[in-house]
């Protein structure tokens, strides 16, 4: 009996546990899940919290549901992975050995990377709203805020759901006129990278989103230190930005046994061929969705799209098999704008976000990179299609990899 | 695809001037590439550019600032100092190689 060791129940993780036990036989084929929680959050949700628009609870189901019959779940903290022989160790000592073994932990926010965010005004004045708790809280905050300088902040790339910020910063600038005081409200993002986005077109767009709303952008900001006490944000090249209310999205990294393990890179991803996800050192290793080192989003729509082509190439794999089935980095995102609109961007390694309709050319009935009230409504119902079509690996009318039907190219990109 | 002139040499390089090809660079033209950007080598500068040449080669990406701090060894505050305003950018062009990938 082979054993196939998926460590992390999340959106990749359950995926691969779904899709591989449809394909592989289960009297060949034992196929095991290695969580922390019982919890399985929707976690594309979190940034409504704030805002009111999605309780906590409105987001939150038991893992074992969506794990299918003949796949084990273990639910402990994991210690490291011994890949010279084979297998895993959880914090109880205890052992799991595979054949082949899945890293799908995800990433996650440590505040603590940078001096002076997690001090004493970590949840005061400056809050975060990646944890559910961190975004119950600047929910209290934002209710409670009678108005000031309103900070939005990145600390470094590469991050989970990278359009998130600006999300958040339309939804504030939507929610304080709704309260009637965005006049009170100085609104600042603040980024480590040149524009409001990564590539040229999306910044472009995005950028100009902001100036509409009046939100003001600071850019090629690499925050060295927050100053609790003046409350301000310093940059390596002494740049101040002082601040009443700080939402930071704190330096993201992969989990900790990874790096306890060997298996990752300075921010504890493990690197993969980008066009498979096997790992570079290891040949039996293999990591999904956001755990990996690939140069696209850390996003659930890449980790939807990798899925479908590496259930395929697993089962080729597992059979001495080549695996041709390559990925491009397709992802597409919402971006929520507020006031009932939002955008979608679809892009990959080699092409940036593109303005078009999507998925059918000329029909959508998405709009890429335009906002549109389809574009909000897609973002709305698409928690009811991760609980019951993503995860369970249902088929979806997308396509796994990019395609240019439907976007325009500019003449020139200048 | 465009190429440049960098004293009397042809090298080939993208739209906005980085060098395209690994084995076109060397020291020589590190030094031209680096005054034209108004800096100036210094044993610093050499440390922090034949790290990226040599990471690079390994793991075909540029590194990031982080990466140069955290597995090469230079302070982020120190990089601010050498290549002052955009130091990644700044550093992959005086190294000849791609500007470093905004990961989206």
């Amino acid at each position: 009996m082979k054993r196939l060791l998926i460590l992390g129940g999340g959106t990749a993780g359950t995926m691969a546990a779904n899709r591989l036990r449809r394909r592989l036989s289960p009297t060949e084929w034992r196929i095991t899940v290695v969580d922390q929680s019982e919890a399985h959050y929707y976690q594309p949700g979190q940034l409504f919290i704030p805002f009111g628009i999605y309780r906590p609870s409105d987001l939150v189901k038991p893992r074992r549901r969506f794990l299918p019959e003949g796949v084990d779940l273990v639910i402990a903290e994991i210690e490291r992975v011994v890949p010279e022989d084979n297998k895993v160790v959880l914090a109880d000592e205890s052992e799991l050995g595979y054949d082949y073994l899945i890293i799908a932990t995800g990433t996650s926010p440590r505040p603590q990377e940078t001096p002076g965010l997690a001090g004493a005004e970590w949840q005061q004045s400056i809050h975060e709203f990646y944890t559910f708790e961190g975004a119950s809280l600047l929910g209290e905050k934002i209710a409670r805020w009678d108005g000031g300088r309103l900070v939005i902040h990145i600390v470094d790339m590469p991050i989970k759901c990278p359009v998130a910020p600006l999300e958040f910063t339309f939804l504030a600038d939507a929610y304080f006129a709704e309260q009637g005081m965005r006049d009170r409200v100085e609104m600042i993002f603040v980024t480590p990278l040149d524009g409001a986005f990564t590539r040229p077109v999306a910044s472009r767009h995005l950028g100009a989103m902001l100036e509409e709303r009046k939100v003001a952008l600071e850019t090629d900001f690499m925050v060295e230190r927050v100053d609790p006490e003046k409350k301000r944000l310093v940059s390596y090249d002494e740049r101040e930005i002082p601040f009443d209310l700080l939402v930071t999205v704190p330096l993201n990294m992969g989990a900790d046994y990874v790096a306890r393990s060997g298996l990752g890179d300075e921010l504890n991803y493990v690197p993969v061929d980008p066009q498979t996800l096997l790992s570079k050192a290891h040949d039996n290793i293999f990591a999904l969705g956001d755990a990996s080192d690939i140069p696209t989003s850390k996003a659930g729509s890449v980790a939807h799209f990798s899925l479908e082509l590496f259930e395929e190439n697993f089962v080729q794999y597992v059979r001495g098999r080549p695996m041709i089935q390559l990925f491009d980095g397709h992802a597409n995102c919402f971006i929520e704008s507020g006031r009932g609109k939002g955008l979608l961007i679809d892009f990959n390694y080699d092409t940036e976000p593109l303005p078009g309709k999507y998925p059918l050319p000329g029909l959508g009935p998405f709009t890429l990179l335009r906002e549109s009230e389809a574009n909000h409504w897609g973002k709305m119902l698409f928690r009811w299609v991760y609980w019951n079509l993503l995860l369970p690996g249902k088929e979806m009318p997308l396509e796994p990899l990019m395609s240019m039907a439907g976007k325009e190219v500019e003449a020139t990109v200048r | 695809m465009p190429v440049a002139a960098i004293k009397d040499r042809l090298v080939k390089v993208d739209e906005e001037g980085f060098l395209t090809d690994y084995d076109e660079w060397d020291e020589e033209l590190a030094k031209v590439l680096a005054s034209q950007i108004g800096i100036e080598m210094t044993e610093d500068h050499w440390r922090a550019i034949r790290f990226l040449r040599s990471d690079y080669k390994e793991n075909g990406e540029t590194p990031t600032l982080r990466r140069v701090s955290t597995v090469g060894g230079i302070p982020t505050k120190d990089l601010f100092t050498l290549f002052p305003k955009k130091p990644a950018k700044k550093m992959a062009y005086i190294a000849g190689l791609p500007k470093p990938r905004g990961c989206v």
